[in-house]
């Protein structure tokens, strides 16, 4: 079944958003329009290059998402959510949630985790013991090394 | 702080930055006669990051130079090119070398350049890369692994107060400035009223208490030249007005002549906003008209001797 629903998820969400599957949706704070869907994926805004008739540079013909996405943002259908979240920071997407189910992952959190750098707290220091340097010390027998790991 | 951070800070006159001519080939002495060309004018100049799409020498190896050179560098840094640890690794790479000024752009699309079939990044966005750089000064890296000794950093960004959705672009200079950028160089535009919108509505809206606001004037030669970024450099539109007056001036020198009248008003109009820091400078012509630009607005090291001094020689 769990392999199931991101199919799931892609059949309802292409159609209506143009989908593309990035395992951590943002449409409820973009005024309903895909930032992936903008050529430079990008998730905080418009880039400097929008056209004057609201075109986006990349590809003229299309409507800049984030001109779409500040204009729908003040529809009556949910203003009061849809306005205040445009502006929110969003992290950086993490690519290894990349065609897995974003309902999937609102609902074990996956999505909202950042690097501990983006809420600016400092990772505890690596044990010196695990790195790869100090273990290569140990080993006598380089050809138990795992196959391309000279190169 | 840097030189730059410092002099913002200060406030007592309005700084001047440009753009550093891209540079391929020529060797160190290609470096060197740009930075003469700038450096009695300037107060710190762009180290642009393969500009338009088009490859150059990198950001850093630019950046890295002139600062031993004694030009004060900002270092850009575009999201279009590196990921995420890529642009991390530059930023700090560069520090290393006393480089502290650091800009971060989106990018023009890879379709802008004259490889388009390049792959486009974008691993991050612009707004995510301040907030990572500022990280960097603070002493950690993306992931949260700390730097020991971290390097310090003015950390800026840029902004479009001309291209749609206007007045959208407010608030994403608040989000920029709340990332942690402390100066935004804004892109060339010919609307003053836009520019006089957007830099009204950063002072009532706070961003000017922690950041800077560097508009952008650019000296160009014909009317060709204006029909050109009108047509073909997306997110800059001039208005048809400006283009028939420099166009309709008369013969070669009077239409150069026109051109730079216009550029002076847009300088003179952008520094007498409140709010304005200063100046960013992108000169087309090469013809000696930044030196009179400067000396005309009475701004940057050449009229200010006293800052002069400070100033180390070139090397």
């Amino acid at each position: 079944m769990h392999r199931l629903i991101p199919i799931f998820e892609h059949v309802v969400k292409k159609p209506v958003w143009d989908c593309r599957m990035c395992g951590q949706c943002v449409l409820h704070s973009t005024g309903m329009t895909c930032p992936m869907t903008c050529p430079k994926t990008l998730r905080n805004g418009p880039c400097g290059g929008v056209r004057e008739d609201g075109g986006c540079e990349v590809k003229p013909e299309m409507t800049c998402v984030w001109v779409k996405a500040e204009r729908r943002s003040h529809s009556p259908v949910n203003p009061k959510r849809w306005e205040a979240e445009l502006n929110h920071l969003r992290p950086p997407v993490n690519n290894q949630l990349k065609g897995t189910s974003s309902w999937v992952n609102l609902m074990t959190g996956a999505d909202r985790r950042a690097p501990s750098g983006w809420t600016g707290e400092t990772a505890p220091a690596e044990d010196p013991e695990a790195t790869i340097g100090t273990a290569l010390v140990e080993i006598d027998d380089t050809t138990l090394l795992p196959e391309g790991f000279h190169s | 702080m840097s030189r730059l951070s410092d002099l913002l800070a200060d406030g007592t006159r309005p700084v001047v930055t440009a753009e550093f001519p891209s540079i391929d080939g020529g060797g160190m002495a290609a470096v060197e006669r740009a930075v003469a060309e700038l450096l009695p004018y300037v107060d710190a100049v762009n180290a642009t990051d393969n500009p338009a799409a088009h490859a150059h020498a990198s950001n850093t190896a630019i950046a890295i130079a002139m600062k031993q050179h004694g030009l004060e560098p900002i270092m850009q840094v575009v999201c279009r090119d590196k990921n995420r640890l890529a642009m991390q690794a530059d930023i700090i790479g560069a520090a290393l070398f006393g480089v502290e000024n650091v800009a971060i752009l989106t990018g023009d699309d890879v379709t802008a350049g004259d490889e388009p079939e390049a792959r486009r990044v974008f691993d991050l966005d612009s707004i995510q890369m301040v907030k990572v750089a500022s990280g960097l000064a603070e002493g950690h890296y993306l992931s949260g692994r700390a730097i020991k000794e971290p390097p310090t950093l003015f950390v800026s960004a840029v902004e479009n107060p001309f291209a749609p959705p206007l007045e959208y672009r407010i608030e994403r200079a608040l989000k920029k400035a709340e990332a942690g950028a402390r100066m935004l160089q804004l892109q060339i535009g010919y609307y003053p009223e836009r520019l006089e919108n957007f830099v009204r509505g950063c002072v009532d809206a706070g961003v000017t208490q922690t950041t800077a606001i560097i508009p952008t004037v650019v000296l160009t030669k014909t009317g060709r030249a204006l029909s050109f970024m009108d047509d073909s450099v997306p997110g800059i539109s001039i208005p048809q007005t400006t283009i028939d007056r420099v166009a309709g001036a008369g013969d070669k020198e009077a239409v150069a002549e026109a051109s730079y009248q216009v550029t002076l008003e847009l300088a003179q109009h952008a520094l007498s906003l409140p709010g304005v820091s200063g100046i960013h400078l992108t000169d087309f012509r090469h013809d000696g008209s930044l030196p009179r630009l400067v000396e005309d607005l009475k701004i940057g090291p050449s009229q200010h001797k006293e800052q002069h001094a400070h100033r180390p020689e070139l090397v």
